[in-house]
């Protein structure tokens, strides 16, 4: 395998609503992320990007984006109806091939332009379950309830979660909801989809987050302390109601063993939760402990820019290492109701 | 067998709200004053009108000062309809043209009327039919169709770097 | 440096108007059984699941691969999804055999498909959108101009587009799969076709199909071990450029002439009509295999026309295109360019069965998508690269 990293990110200030088309809230955190590797685009080898359709309301939404690239002359470029983070991944799988050796990746969304918790019922089979239209939060609050139940949660570890997610968000100048809370007003507040409560609920947000990674010593010439991805793997699992576990998540369990995360101590990770319980969850299911510092940003929760808050847990952990504050990170990204697809990553400081 | 269910209907419903963007909102003003109001790329200098989403796609970057082109314009390729289709209200045949205006440097589509469709031709003059004022809106719409002015057809090297 | 990687299974389902008959998860898995079959392979063999298709909201569906988990038996598994407009089944067959290449997996399957049939095609492509002035025109008055276009800046006579309708209608007859088998199409009879987006006649046109189209990728040691035919992938590239921008060249985009250069420069090869044994072509309008004859370096500027007129790219032709009867005979959406693909690599494969062309050593697989913009293409071959 050939090292890679992460050499620089941008995001934008994730907003709760824009009036900026997709494309004019690309170009800026497109130029950002250049400038701040230091790259020409001419030197970009390849542009992978991460965005879905039904968040612009458009079929080929995408296709406007190369706009925001510059592409003459025309680029190698692809694109993934998923989160950017898994642009990242076909951007690294493109690099081991030795094709390329720097690429540019970016994922966008508006959550805004439509009633995004409605939306994503669409990810739901079309047959069964679909048709019931149940919204996002109730689909997660189905999972809190069977975790609530079984006992692997409770609703003050959530409060937890939320309470800590809330106040890193006030040193994040890209979150979107911030602030400090007691345990006791977090549990005392009006539940929205029983069991959970708005603020055990992603602040959904509009976003870009754009990363560069580089292989090898072009990635020394551009970065003083390169985020080295150590290992990275994705893993799916059923979606089907009676055919899963909603208290475990038994496909993150198997990414972060494939991409090595239990063979060191990891200093930060920043994970792809949306949900209180889910972060509850996926700390357990990745094995992660109490010397972990779990979502310095302030996570999913706090802004959740639809197809771009996984790179953005990326982009939260790489700059950890880059700025010599961590020596090993772990990046997360998922995707699907009750995070049915889990892509882990880890970063690492030479 | 009979009794398979093999289909189901279910129907969607979402509503969107669209963004026109910030840079296209003085081409938005101009549409509603009966002019064309388009945008200069300060990298190349070209003028789009419409301005698209804002950018130049060729360079990468937001669009910059406004710039007004001339209402006449130049067909530089066309489509005949001849198909009938869903939410389709002109009767067909009809002409679906690009049409390059004059002081823009990209053409845009919209339709040609009060022409027979055969005697539509690449490089023929055209201009504006635009709806009665009260009806104008923030939109391209405002413009009917677009009319042949009887002007000498341009030739054909004035266009041919927009095909 | 790469590894090698070969395709040594594929699968496809029978093309139609609608498959009633399957759910969508029925369709995949019906390309993709047959494919595993090829390769010897159960699901239990594969490392990795690469999906393709074009716009979800065709099926009235969002990221459709999560709830595919089930019938792909992909639980556990990495499943990754590629969507690049018209060209995603070319861009997704090369992601997956760039899982190869990476040395990341030894074993990838890859599927494209569409079923039109459930959804409401004209819904999902025509969201009316603010502000601009809608044309009403179609993917055929997007395309046509652009045809016009050529014709008028190669001087081609009025017929080509129907004699490569013939070509391609009459080839699809020999085979099994193609949505469309009309084997009474004459040129005489083409001409009279209805003019639906002058210059483009219905006979021109392409059908609106479900199906899909499944590959079985493997490494060198997989392949090496494989006792059944194998192609090899010699080359892969993409290229992007913007939809619209002044002064830019709709009849032989950049990015298609950039594309098609960086390919025969990597898989070696100086001459492609030479080379190149097989073509299976992008051509939704049957105008475009003159344009891309041109733009891929398969004839001069201006001549392509000349290639089909004399008859160069029939089955029996110097360079046979589009023996499968192609994209103007069976077109769902999100698995016609690993259509196009997967036949090429059928043909290295000798399995091509009544549309197999004698002893191909080297064939050409092409998509493209978005408004001309979007390019995915490879070469395989019957040796190792």
């Amino acid at each position: 395998m050939r090292d890679v990293a992460i050499i620089a990110s941008a995001q934008a200030i994730n907003a709760a609503t824009t009036t900026a088309t997709p494309v004019e809230m690309l170009i800026p955190v497109v130029n950002q992320v250049l400038e701040n590797a230091g790259i020409a685009r001419a030197d970009i080898g390849f542009w992978c990007h991460g965005s879905c359709d039904y968040m612009t309301g458009q079929p080929f939404s995408f296709v406007s984006a190369v706009d925001a690239l510059g592409a003459w002359p025309p680029i190698i470029e692809s694109h993934v109806e998923a989160d950017g983070a898994f642009a990242l991944y076909e951007a690294w799988i493109k690099i081991q091939t030795g094709e390329v050796d720097t690429a540019l990746v970016f994922g966008n969304g508006r959550s805004s332009s439509g009633d995004i918790n409605r939306i994503l019922t669409l990810q739901l089979d079309p047959y069964v379950v679909g048709p019931l239209w149940p919204d996002d939060r109730s689909i997660a609050a189905l999972q809190a309830r069977a975790c609530l139940e079984s006992g692997v949660v409770t609703e003050r570890a959530m409060a937890e979660v939320a309470m800590r997610n809330h106040h890193n968000a006030i040193s994040n100048p890209y979150a979107l909801r911030r602030g400090d809370h007691t345990i006791d007003e977090l549990m005392a507040a009006a539940r929205v989809a029983d069991p959970l409560r708005e603020l055990d609920c992603p602040a959904h947000a509009d976003g870009v987050t754009a990363v560069i990674i580089a292989a090898g010593d072009r990635a020394r010439s551009l970065a003083k302390r390169p985020a080295w991805i150590r290992g990275i793997d994705h893993r799916i699992e059923s979606q089907n109601l009676g055919n899963r576990s909603m208290t475990t998540l038994p496909s993150a369990a198997a990414a972060a063993h494939k991409a090595g995360v239990g063979s060191d101590k990891i200093d930060v990770a920043e994970l792809h939760a949306p949900y209180t319980h889910q972060e509850l969850l996926l700390t357990s299911a990745l094995g992660l402990g109490e010397s972990t510092s779990i979502n310095p940003s302030g996570g999913a929760l706090c802004a959740n820019p639809m197809m771009s808050a996984g790179l953005a847990r990326f982009a939260e952990a790489a700059a950890r290492i880059m700025n010599g504050s961590a020596d090993r990170t772990l990046g997360h990204a998922s995707s699907g109701p009750w995070m049915q697809q889990n892509l882990v990553c880890v970063l690492e400081g030479e | 067998m009979s009794d398979d269910v093999l289909r189901i209907r279910t129907p969607i419903g979402i509503k969107y709200q669209y963004s026109a963007g910030p840079r296209v909102s003085s081409h938005l003003h101009g549409l509603m004053d009966g002019r064309f109001v388009g945008k200069r790329c300060p990298t190349c200098h070209l003028v789009y009108m419409p301005p698209r989403n804002g950018t130049c796609a060729k360079c990468g970057c937001l669009l910059g000062e406004d710039v007004e082109v001339g209402q006449r314009g130049t067909i530089t390729t066309f489509c005949i309809v001849n198909v009938p289709f869903l939410g389709q209200t002109i009767k067909i045949p009809y002409v679906a043209a690009t049409i390059l205006l004059d002081g823009a440097d990209m053409g845009m589509s919209h339709l040609i009327q009060e022409v027979e469709a055969a005697d539509v031709r690449m490089g023929m003059r055209v201009e504006p039919v635009w709806r009665p004022r009260d009806e104008w809106q923030p939109s391209m719409e405002n413009v009917l169709y677009f009319r042949p002015t009887g002007e000498p057809d341009a030739a054909f090297e004035s266009y041919a770097g927009q095909l | 440096m790469a590894e090698r990687c070969a395709v040594i299974g594929v699968g496809q389902t029978h093309h139609t108007s609608c498959r009633a008959d399957v759910s969508i998860a029925g369709l995949v898995r019906e390309a993709v059984d047959r494919a595993l079959v090829s390769a010897h392979m159960t699901m239990a063999d594969i490392d990795a699941i690469v999906i393709g298709k074009a716009p979800d909201m065709l099926e009235g569906v969002m990221m459709p691969e999560l709830w595919l988990v089930d019938a792909l038996a992909a639980a556990g598994k990495p499943v990754f999804r590629v969507h690049t407009a018209g060209s995603v089944g070319g861009s997704t067959a090369i992601v997956a055999a760039q899982h190869v290449m990476s040395g990341v997996h030894k074993r990838v399957l890859t599927v494209g498909f569409e079923k039109q049939s459930d959804g409401n095609a004209m819904w999902a492509l025509s969201v009316p959108m603010p502000f601009g002035m809608p044309v009403h025109a179609g993917a055929g008055g997007y395309f046509s101009p652009i045809i016009r276009s050529y014709i008028k800046r190669s001087g081609a006579p009025a017929h080509i587009g129907c004699m490569v309708a013939v070509k391609d209608r009459t080839n699809a007859c020999k085979n099994p799969y193609a949505h469309l088998h009309e084997p009474d199409w004459t040129l005489e009879k083409a001409m009279a076709s209805p003019m639906l987006w002058d210059p483009v006649r219905m006979v021109e046109t392409c059908p609106s199909s479900d199906g899909a189209m499944a590959l079985v990728l493997a490494s060198e040691d997989v392949a090496d071990a494989h006792t059944g035919p194998k192609a090899w992938v010699h080359a892969t590239a993409m290229r992007s450029e913007p939809t619209a921008f002044a002064g830019r060249n709709q009849v032989s985009p950049k990015a298609s002439e950039d594309c098609a250069a960086d390919l025969w420069r990597k898989a070696g090869i100086t001459s492609p009509i030479d080379e190149i044994d097989a073509v299976e072509m992008y051509v939704p309008f049957a105008w475009f295999e003159p344009m891309w004859l041109e733009s891929l370096g398969f004839a001069p500027k201006d001549q392509g026309w000349r290639y089909v007129e004399d008859g160069v790219t029939e089955m029996t032709g110097r360079l046979p295109v589009n023996c499968s009867g192609g994209v103007l005979s069976s077109n769902p959406i999100g698995a016609s360019g690993m259509l196009r693909f997967g036949e090429a690599a059928m043909q290295v494969m000798g399995i091509a069965g009544e549309h197999q062309v004698d002893s191909v050593r080297k064939a050409f697989g092409h998509a493209y998508g978005g408004g001309s913009q979007f390019f995915a293409m490879w070469v395989v071959g019957a040796n190792k690269p």
